[in-house]
């Protein structure tokens, strides 16, 4: 037995037999993979892993240490009650877009090189995407192509940062990042795409309504929540990341306003919350470091809950729409309860898991004394209750009843949902377990009588709006604009009168790039360094060159072509890894 | 018919539930009044029941703000973008 197992070794590698079983047994091997990660987790110490020397350079797989930990910790569940929540599903395929996209998570919690990183980057935007694709609906094939461009966007931002930053330190070792340069700006460019930090944040409440039932929960997971982490690691402290966090947590809530599809504002709230997490990695003191991870564990789990609730929703009864939903709790009353404590546990009630986490990430703003910041969170936090809380369970569970005939979901589901809200109340009870994995020592008292009363009085009467605007809050057919505009209507426009100079622009700049940057690398590579550059650069070459391959054919593009693609590039990068893991 | 509806389906149930809440909230704003404060940050953490007001205030800026945002300029319909 290795003293170390990386558990996205045991997801991607173990995806791979998916297909191998059949019926019991398959179920059985599908819950038995988040377990083994769970448990090499579990019994890692903490310290450097999985070093190996790559022409000149340490690329570093395990870095394990308590922030690590409490990331892979809860990825490794949340991949468990995932995995748990869609076991009727299918396709095989599905299920190792799932395990892959859980295991590059993991493989970016662990980097601790920017070449690892990128790496595990790029898998989780190519496999994650499948989960959209995997709906088959013509929305979510449309949906699948614009993240997957925004993603790659991502990608290409990251590694020019990277790029740039080995030639000025010749390092690339991922600690704090220099925010003063470009290299930096690149990097943080792309944390801050997968953060969903607007106005780069589109893609997310465009992509995550058209995934899958179970896809969706694991994106609500995976893509932010990482990005959350290396941000963390990366930009702690950048003043930048508590403003844009604070306008993060109040534009979500806006949002959701405004949304009639439930997933989509479920989606918003993501946005919201994930804006608590930055502005606490930007305030960057211990205390706020630990509410930003404490808030992403404690997020994971009810974020997750209340997709799969919303989810059920719409597998039973194929609507997702809040104009077309009501009165459903009569028939699925378990699935409303479960909604319920995710909502009770995003919305911070006590006793639940958000109160013990979020207040974190307040009172650090508060003790950096912020008015500004600690103002809108608070604001933030009522709107939060409002929407999660209260409008969406209202409209879609009980308000008029839509006549809709629907079950309880599967077994499966409904044991998802159930482990996900035992750990909500189990958190919030006992907030010591999660204090205990946070990355600093922590001295935070949550149920204090002040506390507990100064959040029940914003609640209450949080309630109290909802039930005075209650007929003017219900559901609108309408949608709504987000910057993604500029990509979907914006681009249409510019491409109907350009069309022609585009495609010419696209030659030219893929050319000059090709021939600017191949020729200047290899001029000034020589040796080892000379196939080092050489690798780096094709791969900026294919990711720059897919971005504009696929921009230039943005809206003739067939779906079909699209999948091959994707499928393509998951290959390639699976080799790339397989040949990083088994012949370094 | 589940134990929910048997509250839900019956206005007069649901009006006990209400008036349940507005006796909890009257009850913290009292209690607001003699509760020790550990930390006082800024000033308006001295006020008793502050956290009411803002909590309420909070809700209908966020619900009017929106829904005038959405009027004027982000709500369209849904075939917008095919």
């Amino acid at each position: 037995m290795p003293d170390w197992v990386h558990p996205a070794a045991i997801l991607i590698l173990g995806s791979v037999l998916v297909p191998f079983f059949k019926g019991r047994v398959k179920k059985v091997y599908l819950l038995v993979l988040p377990a083994l990660a769970f448990l090499s987790v579990l019994t890692m110490s903490e310290g450097t892993y999985g070093v190996y020397h790559f022409l000149g350079q340490e690329i570093t797989f395990g870095r394990v240490d308590k922030l690590s930990l409490a990331f892979a910790y809860i990825f490794t569940i949340v991949s468990f009650i995932g995995m748990c929540y869609g076991l009727h599903v299918r396709e095989d395929g599905h299920h190792i877009a799932s395990l892959v996209y859980a295991g590059s998570a993991m493989g970016v919690v662990f980097a601790g090189d920017f070449l690892t990183l990128l790496v595990f980057w790029e898998f989780l935007a190519f496999s994650s995407v499948f989960l959209i694709l995997y709906r088959r609906t013509r929305a979510a094939n449309n949906a699948a192509f614009r993240y997957i461009l925004v993603h790659a966007f991502s990608g290409v931002c990251l590694m020019g940062g990277i790029f740039l930053q080995y030639t000025q330190t010749h390092s690339l070792a991922f600690n704090l990042v220099d925010l003063s340069g470009l290299a930096g700006g690149l990097i943080i460019t792309s944390f801050i795409i997968n953060a969903a930090v607007p106005p780069l944040g589109a893609w997310l409440p465009d992509a995550y309504p058209e995934a899958t039932v179970t896809g969706a929960v694991f994106m609500t997971a995976f893509t932010t929540k990482s990005a959350v982490y290396v941000l963390a690691r990366g930009f702690a402290g950048a003043e930048i990341l508590i403003w844009l966090g604070t306008i993060m947590a109040v534009y979500g809530v806006v949002y959701a306003v405004l949304e009639n599809d439930t997933r989509r504002l479920l989606a918003y709230h993501i946005v919201s919350q994930v804006g608590y997490m930055v502005a606490a990695v930007g305030i960057g003191t211990e205390m706020a470091v630990n509410g930003a991870t404490a808030h992403a564990f404690a997020h994971i789990l009810y974020k997750a809950l209340l997709f799969m609730g919303a989810g059920s929703v719409l597998y039973m009864t194929g609507r997702s729409k809040l104009t077309e939903l009501g009165g459903v709790y009569k028939t699925m009353p378990i699935t409303f309860m479960l909604y319920m404590v995710g909502g009770f546990a995003i919305s911070s009630v006590p006793l639940f898991s958000g109160f013990v986490s979020k207040s974190i990430v307040v009172s650090a703003a508060a003790e950096s004394h912020l008015p500004w910041v600690w103002l809108f969170l608070t604001l933030a936090s009522a709107g939060t209750f409002l929407h999660t809380g209260l409008k969406l369970p209202y409209f879609m569970f009980m308000a008029k009843d839509a006549g809709i005939k629907a079950k309880e979901p599967p077994t499966n589901m409904l044991v998802g949902m159930g482990l996900a809200a035992f750990l909500c109340i189990f958190i919030g009870v006992y907030p010591k377990f999660l204090y205990n994995l946070l990355p600093y020592a922590i001295d935070y008292r949550p149920y204090t009588p002040e506390h507990v009363v100064w959040t029940l009085e914003i609640l209450l009467l949080t309630w109290l709006g909802f039930y005075i605007y209650i007929k003017k809050l219900g559901g609108e057919s309408t949608i709504s604009l987000d910057t993604d505009w500029f990509y979907r209507k914006g681009a249409r426009h510019f491409m109907w009168v350009a069309d022609r100079a585009i495609a010419a622009a696209d030659t030219v700049v893929g050319e000059g790039y090709k021939t600017v940057v191949l020729a200047s690398s290899i001029r000034t590579a020589s040796g080892s360094l000379k196939f080092d550059l050489g690798i780096i650069d094709g791969m900026v070459n294919g990711v720059a060159s897919t971005v504009l391959n696929l921009s230039s054919r943005m809206r003739r593009v067939q779906t079909g072509q699209l999948q091959h693609y994707a499928v393509a590039i998951m290959i390639g990068l699976f080799v790339l890894l397989n040949v990083v893991f088994f012949l370094l | 018919m589940n134990f929910l509806e048997k509250i839900f389906e019956y206005p007069h149930r649901v009006k006990i539930l209400k008036g349940i809440i507005y006796a909890v909230m009257v009850v913290l704003v009292i209690l607001d009044f003699f509760i020790h404060r550990h930390h006082e940050f800024f000033f308006w953490d001295k006020i008793p029941g502050f956290s009411s007001v803002y909590g309420f205030i909070s809700c209908v800026l966020i619900i009017v703000v929106s829904k005038v945002l959405g009027k004027w300029w982000l709500q369209k319909g849904e075939d917008y973008y095919d």
